[in-house]
């Protein structure tokens, strides 16, 4: 039974119309990375799961909880981290992951930070002001922050924006651990690369709708920004360069 | 490892509020940057006042209270922006919003915290200006009117607060919304207060406060119910 199910999702705002009748689900413990260019409406499809926004029409069900009525249920069984990392810079790390944990009511609350910060290798600096943090351990602490009270379902909006080569690798790392934990993780980003490399399965969102999904065994190796070209009809640039050859 | 929660339980209302409460407080003790704005600017409006008008006693147990209340309502006005501001920043307000909790706990906790640095302002102004103007504003029925007025001015400041702070004029929408919106209060505020400090009888100022009670319930009333529709998108 799918995790996450979303049937003829439309989303509007004004007279725009951002989703468009978007089909979606994805099972326990998969990894589905979720491509698409500018102003596919990723972000918006990502916030109306995690109930920052309200669906216009459509059926959404997450962790079991159908979505907007039983919105707190939904929150309770997601971790959410984006490009910005929802931490406050006056608080050091232990104190955000201490005010997120009470939100969250999680029990033994001490020992779960103490994990968390273990995981993504902040332990030395968890009581240190978070605006003394650099953009990578930021994120890195907004990862402890996502899986605090320990969701099954984690959403990642463009979490490498912003990020040094150091940075995003340590972040991969800190994601693959996370991943193989069993949860299901829907993430969004530009680097095809390392959606390459985490993903289980590709879904392609343009103009509001989801237009091909392949699992990973499905696309030869490195293989996968051929897979996108193809499903947004976009010409192979090396069949474009022989092209442009030919005609002199 | 620690033990996990249940999924589907949802953070108890009091819990929320308190956690919120707390984080306003530890975060602005470390910075102290909206308790200062709103200090000096308190500070620097009382001064200003005291040494560019020249009042005989009658007048100035007519106007203290008004100059009172006009400190009070835009040292406030700094205080709900950068509340809310700081929410806003580094995308914490969806933080706050992704939380499994009643979200008219997120509301009454950034009230409460609002209110506490309101209070912690007034507690530094009030003697400043009985000083000043040589009249004792420690008067039972006045620090009631302080109180009530407040409160009714931080509830609707609040909410028009998370309003405006998704807009890029955030700083100049806020005062502009707020206060056609909390002028009863304001009104009522500064007419009990003028007859406190003229020793009027209080026939006269007891309908006052009753506005204000009465302003007090129907804000808090009308923030709780749409607040969730406020931060929604």
């Amino acid at each position: 039974m799918p995790v996450i199910e979303v049937r003829k999702l439309v989303k509007r705002f004004g007279l725009k119309t951002i989703l468009k009748g978007l089909e979606f689900s994805a099972e326990p413990g998969e990894f589905v990375g979720l491509l698409g260019p500018n102003g596919a409406g990723k972000t918006t499809f990502l916030r109306i799961l995690s109930s920052l926004s309200r669906p216009t029409m459509g059926m959404i069900r997450v962790a079991g909880f159908y979505l907007p009525q039983q919105a707190a249920g939904v929150r309770a069984n997601l971790g959410v981290l984006s490009h910005q990392p929802l931490l406050y810079g006056d608080l050091t790390g232990e104190e955000n992951l201490q005010f997120y944990g009470r939100m969250y009511a999680v029990e033994n609350l001490d020992a779960r930070i103490g994990e968390v910060l273990e995981l993504v290798d902040l332990s030395k600096r968890g009581r240190d002001l978070v605006r003394t943090y650099s953009r990578g351990m930021a994120q890195r602490l907004a990862i402890a922050r996502a899986v605090i009270h320990d969701p099954s379902i984690l959403l990642l909006d463009e979490p490498y924006t912003g990020l040094d080569q150091d940075a995003s690798s340590m972040l991969d790392t800190v994601l693959k651990q996370i991943a193989a934990q069993g949860r299901t993780v829907v993430m969004t980003s530009h680097d095809l690369a390392r959606s390459e490399d985490l993903a289980t399965r590709f879904d392609v969102l343009s103009r509001g709708k989801i237009i091909a999904s392949a699992r990973r065994d499905e696309i030869p190796k490195d293989g996968l920004l051929a897979f996108y070209r193809r499903s947004l009809e976009m010409p192979d640039p090396g069949k474009q360069d022989a092209r442009e050859a030919a005609h002199g | 490892m620690a033990k996990k929660r249940k999924p589907s339980s949802q953070t108890s209302f009091w819990r929320a509020l308190s956690a919120v409460v707390w984080k306003d407080i530890s975060a602005e003790w470390r910075s102290r940057e909206m308790f200062s704005a709103m200090l000096i600017f308190s500070l620097l409006v009382a001064f200003i006042f005291n040494f560019s008008l020249d009042l005989n006693p009658k007048t100035q147990r007519e106007i203290t209270a008004g100059m009172l209340w006009v400190t009070f309502a835009f040292a406030g006005t700094l205080g709900l922006n950068r509340s809310m501001a700081i929410e806003k920043d580094r995308g914490c307000l969806d933080g706050l919003l992704l939380a499994p909790v009643d979200r008219s706990a997120i509301y009454f906790g950034k009230v409460i915290g609002n209110l506490v640095f309101m209070f912690s302002v007034e507690a530094i102004v009030l003697p400043l200006f009985s000083i000043f103007y040589n009249v004792n504003l420690f008067n039972p029925g006045l620090l009631l009117v302080i109180l009530l007025g407040s409160v009714g001015y931080v509830v609707v400041g609040t909410l028009i607060a998370t309003m405006t702070v998704q807009t890029r004029t955030r700083d100049v929408l806020l005062p502009i919304l707020l206060f056609p919106v909390v002028l009863p209060v304001i009104a009522s505020a500064v007419r009990a207060s003028t007859f406190f400090l003229q020793g009027q009888a209080m026939d006269l100022i007891w309908p006052n406060i009753n506005l204000l009670i009465a302003f007090d319930v129907i804000y808090i009333a009308l923030a709780y119910m749409v607040f969730d529709y406020v931060v929604e998108e």
